[in-house]
């Protein structure tokens, strides 16, 4: 038998059809679904009178333009509310199970759905948003769809799809303490480019990749769409079994899924279209210093001078000066949060930077956790004190300034430091500034009031 | 969907690579429940500037981009808005997968052309500002004066495209294979 990836054995378990010349007719065992690019789909299903094939496949929350203050449906504007009433309506109407404002569910989609053990390795994955690469991390094949294709699911359970190509993204060497997945992954970009993982699904191997945690291995695979991949795997291991163990939705027969699932490693001998490795030991915190996550240096390094237009443009926008590092630069606010970097493990790391310091005067720092539970955890540890005492706003689930589509913005020409996926013109509001770092990284500028490698102050060596 | 068989029409230089769907179309449009009101969104913030040519395209159904149009956000609002305000047809060097797929789903063109045929078609825009440019999907084909190159598009998708057919009825017409397909994994 031919030696196959992981990928390839994800893909081929969930083939319904091929001919010569067509797109694959790919099978989906679960469909995320939330208010922003779904009520299209719906409306399409509704025009042609058919109904949702497999309601127990799908599973919707609501996350893009919910509030962050308390207060729920009542406070979110006119078109924001409507979108998610049509959601909830369509959901009870389908039959199929809405994280609402009111759950104790409720969150980020890509947070939600592994953390209720929803999310299994082996799993194809698929939702209206780009950041569904996220449970890659389980050894699922995970992407992003649009609308259209949101409806297909919904009608069909499947998708027409053509075969990505692979790609092995190798991160030798142990990353040195202070080093997140979040450096980790802004060096892979930096080094690839936004296009360079363009029609290829990356498996991320290697020694460093073994010792992440299953929210360091979602936020890696998070970002695998910022390098333009398709998407982005980690093979299961006991980290992530016993992540999922006792979970509510993981399988009855608990046993039997660890042995199937510990089938699907890549085997011994099976290659990949393409490869990279990068020594993990060698990345130090990164943080982006332009308008496409690729435009990333290392803390201490400074800004390139700028070898292309869109360098040009992208320092003139950030109004950065190219020669010297980012450390120093004053910033305006901290957002720490997003389906990056919005869980609990994130918020620890934050936490050990605030606890016993204070936001420095004059920054606006927001901590938006991914989830109710999540909420719940830090609250039940402690971290929303912490957060509270240094002066941070400890704020409701959701995307919030991520995407800045539910009234949580940075203000025009602010300098934020962000933990979340995208450093975009205007992405945090109009005439926004952002740079992309770990929670780490962002904590410690928030206390201190300029960009800052956490491992530089007291206590946290 | 409106079939797509040729188009002759005047181009709007984008000159840049790795346009992202938040230029395309800002998050604060995307809180709409129909495809409508999009294209008051569409480059909200580069048309705001008057010296852009995409403040005022008079018309033109082409727009021309570089490497890695459409990366970012899988919305399918890019489409739309760029629908919606009058294109048709993106010629770049390269697109990102989700915007490919979701352009092609809407009638919306995308043309990937090598370098060569890519800079020669931005020199003869520099020329010629009006110049106008013939895209036959039939024919696979861009020319424009004595120009002629050829673009990719997977088969399938092409005759979508000529036919102006979502490509929904192709899956809803495989539901016997799709049912034996879930019995089969049922019972494995």
């Amino acid at each position: 038998m031919q030696n196959k990836t992981l990928f390839d054995k994800v893909w081929d378990a969930h083939v319904v059809h091929e001919a010569p010349g067509r797109p694959t007719i790919l099978y989906i065992d679960l469909h995320l679904v939330h208010e922003v690019t779904s009520p299209q789909a719906f409306a399409g299903l509704e025009a042609r009178k058919i109904g949702v094939r497999r309601p127990e496949r799908t599973l919707a929350t609501m996350d893009h333009s919910t509030p962050t203050r308390p207060g729920g449906l009542a406070i979110v504007g006119d078109a924001g509310r409507k979108q998610l009433e049509m959601l909830a309506r369509r959901c009870a109407e389908h039959g199929i199970e809405i994280y609402d404002l009111d759950s104790p569910n409720n969150g980020i989609v890509h947070v939600v759905a592994p953390e209720q053990g929803r999310t299994h390795p082996g799993m194809t994955v698929v939702c209206g948003d780009s950041h569904t690469s996220t449970h890659g991390a389980f050894g699922a094949l995970a992407f992003g769809i649009g609308t259209t294709e949101v409806e297909h699911v919904l009608a069909t359970q499947c998708l027409l799809q053509y075969r990505p190509a692979s790609f092995e993204v190798r991160f030798d060497g142990a990353a040195r303490p202070g080093v997140t997945a979040k450096d980790l992954v802004l060096a892979l970009i930096a080094e690839i480019g936004v296009g360079g993982g363009t029609g290829h699904v990356l498996e991320y191997t290697g020694e460093a990749i073994r010792a992440l945690s299953m929210e360091g291995r979602m936020t890696l695979c998070n970002m695998s769409i910022e390098a333009g991949a398709r998407a982005g795997m980690v093979a299961p291991d006991d980290v992530t079994f016993e992540y999922l163990a006792g979970r509510p939705g993981a399988p009855r027969d608990f046993d039997a899924a660890v042995a199937r699932w510990r089938e699907l490693a890549t085997d011994e001998g099976a290659t990949f279209a393409r490869a990279i490795t990068l020594d993990a030991s060698a990345i130090t915190p990164r943080i982006t210093w332009g308008t496409t996550p690729a435009m990333n240096v290392a803390l201490d390094e400074p800004i390139p001078a700028p070898d292309s237009d869109a360098a040009r443009r992208a320092l003139e926008y950030m109004r950065l000066t190219p020669g010297k590092p980012l450390l120093g630069q004053p910033v305006d606010v901290v957002f720490i949060g997003s389906c990056t970097n919005s869980r609990l493990d994130d918020l620890r790391l934050a936490a050990s930077v605030f606890d016993g310091r204070a936001v420095k005067g004059g920054v606006r720092a927001l901590v938006v956790p991914g989830s109710r539970a999540v909420k719940r955890a830090a609250e039940a540890e402690g971290l929303d004190q912490v957060f509270t005492r240094a002066g941070a706003e400890w704020r409701e689930p959701g995307c919030s300034m991520c995407l800045a589509m539910n009234g949580d913005e940075v203000p025009p020409g602010h300098l934020a430091v962000s933990t979340s996926n995208r450093n975009f013109e205007g992405r945090q509001g109009p005439g926004s500034r952002t740079l992309l770092a770990s929670p780490l990284t962002a904590a410690a500028s928030a206390v201190t009031g300029v960009v800052t490698d956490a491992r530089t102050l007291a206590g946290l060596s | 969907m409106k079939p797509f068989l040729e188009l002759t029409s005047r181009v709007v230089p984008l000159l840049r690579d790795d346009v992202d769907t938040d230029q395309i179309i800002p998050a604060r449009y995307l809180t709409v429940t129909d495809r409508s009101g999009l294209a008051e969104g569409l480059f909200a913030a580069w048309r705001s500037d008057p010296a852009s040519p995409l403040a005022d395209p008079r018309g033109a159904q082409i727009l021309l981009a570089g490497h890695n149009f459409g990366c970012g956000s899988s919305r399918e609002h890019a489409p739309w808005a760029l629908l919606a305000g009058g294109y048709r047809c993106v010629i770049a060097r390269s697109f990102a997968d989700i915007f490919r797929q979701n352009a092609l789903r809407n009638g919306l063109l995308p043309v990937a052309l090598d370098e060569r045929p890519h800079a020669r078609l931005v020199t003869s825009l520099e020329e010629d500002p009006r110049l106008t440019v013939r895209v036959d999907l039939f024919a696979t084909t861009v020319s424009w004066r004595d120009h002629l190159a050829r673009f990719p598009i997977d088969g399938f998708a092409r005759e979508c495209l000529l036919g102006g057919v979502d490509a929904l009825g192709y899956l809803l017409a495989r539901d016997a294979e799709i049912a034996a397909f879930e019995t089969r994994r049922g019972a494995a």
